[in-house]
């Protein structure tokens, strides 16, 4: 939902700008654009009602800020609305101080629990914990199998056995405290919230096992019957929270708005793709930055924390603005971005990228990676640390060598060199001033590392201020307004 | 020009990098002090936000003070030819429950209002509805001489592509054909063990590989298998894939060439869509029809709550018919596409 509810918020400001004081008609009519974008945005009707109700008050009891135009007020408060529904801050998981802590995952069919079940029990590893998986739902051909394949790819466990639903999660605790594992995830068949029958076995398995933790998990395109779901789960089961799924569709999910509406306990988790790194703890206030189009610095920051080795990447870095930079520190740069998850996840957490440029990152496709690296792995080491020598007969050997064309190889020099230039530059000082909104990532990420008390690093101002640099030869092309050269060639960033 | 994506990658991951590793360094210097983990508190959910009450249909239930069916309800507006907003309103609320969407409902309470209703409110948003199911919706079983028809599944994750294919191969191998199974979906962990489970209950063959085999090759080995066993029709499933990535969908429309070259002809492309899926199905059914060339929709987990009204929306946008509904995990699970009924449990919602 939130592309096109900050686009209607900004087109709300607009035109309200101008006036001076909010009539009661003027309030009425944003409210009307702001009802339209959460129904398009498949936020359920009367939880629309109710979010509208709260912002007509809000604008109302609220003393009006000098500063603020009536416009800016509606927005203000539709945003401060919209982050008090999604909760305020990101729920503290803890854990049972007499392990195992249990957590058991439920919803409809096709939700995502499986994935969801092995990529939780990965982010558990990742806190230092020893997780156990129990696969329960006997009911879906090969939903068990598919939990082992995960779980032989994360390296924990799986416990299942083809009993029923209510013994499998029984003898899975059991097994998981005889092994000293210290947290349990049970995943469970999917079901509908009016299958009686169902509802009923998985409220046993949860007498069974007392959770400590019952998550519903809800796929982020569901539309107005999130609601009805949302509420029945919770019902039945009492649930401590939500886990969205699939939040890389599209980054509308108007479904948390409803499920977290209705149910009122926080949504814990979202998961943003395919990629078992794609996953995280869910930040409403960073989903409020986003929805402003502000990015999410600090996801990426946590990000790259986890998975990353950046003494890599800040080396090459760092060898970047003095100049010194290869292919082979490329490369290694291309390592690291792989092991951090999709590029195109990346760069939908990157602040400032404008709505073409995120759709235009979607498209990127880690098999690019791989081609550029076969590239640069047809080179001689001494190709790779001079580039400059590779001639033309030494292209079209790297080109056959790696099974790309000689276009692809000069392409790949060719923004090599003009990447060398762009760092350069930064580091002397000469910043490259242009359009596009990368310069924001600058300051996002200084403010971001000040609010933690960091210092910032030699260089990274000049580093972060190239972004401006970068952005406008990505532009062209992505459709944006960037100027494209005759034959569609890219505009190389200009000095100032 | 996607090089530059990954050159602005390893920029911004550059300054992140250093950022990370001057909050490392800070953190090192500390190590030594911190306990290695927090000791355990007892209670397990910090933050419950009070339940907020909604009520479940406040404006209808205030409008109409009624438990019956909205149907029953917009069927007792007997006002004939100009309509008050307040009724407009009781069928726009209908609609957009349904996941109708904004638009369409818009265009349809249009036509209600343009149109008027000689016989009766509920007749004439019936009737406009109907007309929205207006395409052709039969389905193709046969391919032309010494080709064997071909029918794709196409969608995104967890929809109920595999699912339908047993359920088809259900229907057909009881109707007396002989049905290959083509396990497409290579990617997803044990997708080809679930197909082999259906393959299995129903007696349909099936050819499956690997886990990340092409699935364009594994098409194209149950295409030679169902020639040489003169089979009546191969099932081919495929991967879910997300719209917004050009590459998924470039792959699936390899696929779809292999699936369409001799000896195959697809004949039916069915695009499979969750009932419980909001607006985002209309971007679905745009992109998979831009990169298949579906033919057909099938929409399933009808037995849940949620309506599936998006469908009205991709009908009259984009001409797709619905052809076949789910209701259930079971074989028999599985209805043709009718659209009185359909329309009339849109209406009941
Ligand atoms: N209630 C109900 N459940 C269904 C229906 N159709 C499919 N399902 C369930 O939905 C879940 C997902 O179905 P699958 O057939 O695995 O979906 P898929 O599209 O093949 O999923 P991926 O291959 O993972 O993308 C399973 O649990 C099915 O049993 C239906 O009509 N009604
Ligand atoms: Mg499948």
């Amino acid at each position: 939902m939130f592309d096109s509810l900050s686009g209607r918020l900004e087109r709300l400001g607009t035109s309200l700008r101008s006036r001076a004081r909010l009539t009661d008609a003027d309030l009425e009519e944003a409210l009307a654009e702001v009802r339209g974008a959460l129904l398009e945005a498949d936020v359920e009707l009367s939880v629309v009602r109710a979010f509208l109700d709260a912002v007509r008050e809000r604008v109302r009891g609220e003393n009006v800020a000098q500063s603020l135009t009536p416009g800016q007020h509606v927005i203000k408060a539709v945003h401060d609305q919209l982050i008090e529904v999604l909760g305020g801050t990101t729920l503290k998981v803890t854990y049972a101080s007499k392990p195992p802590t249990v957590v058991l995952l439920a919803g409809l069919q096709g939700a995502g629990k499986t994935t969801t079940a092995a990529k939780l029990a990965s982010w558990f590893k990742q806190q230092g914990r020893q997780p156990y998986l129990v696969g329960t739902d006997l009911q879906r051909p090969a939903a068990v199998e598919q939990l082992r394949v995960l779980g032989s790819q994360i390296g924990v466990e799986v416990y299942s056995e083809s009993t029923d639903p209510v013994s499998v999660a029984r003898a899975g605790v059991a097994e998981a405290l005889r092994l000293g594992r210290d947290v349990v995830i049970i995943d469970t068949a999917g079901r509908l919230a009016i299958d009686e029958a169902l509802m009923a076995e998985v409220r046993e398995i949860s007498a069974a096992t007392t959770p400590h933790y019952t998550f519903l998990v809800i796929d982020a395109v569901t539309g107005q019957d999130a609601v009805h779901t949302a509420r029945a789960f919770h019902d039945s089961l009492e649930l401590s929270g939500i886990i969205v799924t699939k939040l890389d569709y599209d980054a509308r999910g108007g479904a948390v708005l409803s499920a977290r509406g209705v149910v009122g306990r926080p949504v814990v988790f979202a998961s943003t793709g395919e990629k078992l790194a794609d996953f995280d703890l869910f930040h409403p206030d960073r989903m409020a930055s986003r929805i402003l189009g502000m990015g999410d610095i600090l996801s990426l920051i946590e990000q790259a924390e986890r998975t990353m080795d950046p003494e890599v990447m800040a080396d090459s870095a760092q060898r970047m603005m003095s100049g010194a930079f290869t292919l082979d520190d490329f490369m290694a740069q291309l390592n690291q971005i792989r092991k951090m998850g999709s590029l195109g996840g990346l760069m939908r957490l990157m602040p400032g990228m404008t709505k073409d440029m995120r759709k235009a990152a979607e498209n990127v496709d880690d098999g690019e990676l791989n081609k550029i690296e076969a590239i640069i792995h047809s080179m001689t080491r001494r190709e790779r640390r001079e580039p400059q020598i590779i001639d033309g007969s030494r292209r079209s050997r790297i080109a056959k060598g790696s099974g790309s064309s000689v276009a692809a190889v000069n392409q790949l020099l060719k923004q090599f060199e003009l990447m060398k230039k762009t760092m350069k530059q930064m580091s002397g000082g000469g910043m490259p001033q242009l359009p596009g909104g990368m310069g924001k990532m600058a300051q996002m990420a200084s403010r971001a590392a000040a609010q933690r008390g960091d210092a910032l690093p030699p260089g990274f101002e000049a580093m972060a201020s190239g972004m401006r640099g970068a952005a406008p030869t990505v532009t062209p092309s992505t459709g944006g307004k960037g100027k494209k050269k005759k034959g569609g060639r890219v505009t190389p960033p200009k000095n100032r | 020009m996607i090089v530059w994506w990954i050159v602005l990658a390893v920029i911004a991951l550059g300054v992140i990098a250093l950022v990370v590793r001057s909050r490392r360094q800070r953190r090192l210097s500390h190590v030594v002090l911190e306990p290695e983990r927090a000791p355990m508190p007892e209670v397990l959910v910090t933050q419950i936000a009070p339940r907020p009450e909604i009520d479940d249909s406040p404006g209808l239930d205030r409008r109409l003070a009624s438990s019956r069916s909205i149907f029953e309800r917009v069927r007792s507006i007997s006002v004939h030819g100009a309509l008050a907003p307040e009724q407009l309103d009781v069928v726009e609320e209908v609609l957009l429950r349904s996941d109708v969407g904004v638009a369409t409902t818009t265009a349809l309470l249009e036509e209600l209002r343009a149109n008027g209703a000689p016989d009766g409110v509920a007749a004439a948003i019936r009737a406009a509805l109907m007309s929205s199911f207006s395409a052709d919706r039969s389905v193709r079983t046969s391919a032309d001489e010494g080709r064997v028809p071909v029918w794709l599944f196409v969608g995104v994750n967890g929809v109920g592509k595999t699912t339908t294919i047993g359920k088809l191969a259900w229907h057909e191998t009881q109707a007396g054909k002989s049905v290959v199974l083509a396990a497409g979906d290579t990617f997803r962990a044990a997708a080809s063990d679930q197909l082999q489970l259906w393959a299995d209950r129903t007696g349909a063959d099936i050819v499956r590989a690997t886990e990340g085999a092409d699935p364009g090759s594994v098409v194209h080995d149950a295409l030679g298998r169902a020639q040489a066993h003169h089979a009546d029709l191969v099932l081919a499933d495929t991967a879910g894939r997300r719209v917004n990535n050009a590459n998924l969908l470039d792959e699936l429309a390899k696929i779809r060439r292999v699936a369409d070259r001799e000896p195959g002809q697809v004949v039916e492309t069915f695009l499979v869509l969750d009932a419980t899926t909001g607006q985002n199905a209309l971007s679905q059914a745009q992109e998979f029809l831009a990169a298949a060339e579906v033919t057909g929709i099938v929409l399933t987990k009808l037995d849940g709550t949620a309506r599936g009204g998006i469908v009205v929306a991709i009908e009259r946008e984009l001409g797709i018919p619905v052809k076949f509904v789910g209701v259930g995990e079971r074989a028999k699970d599985l209805l043709a596409f009718e659209p009185a009924a359909f329309v009339d449990s849109l209406l009941s919602a």
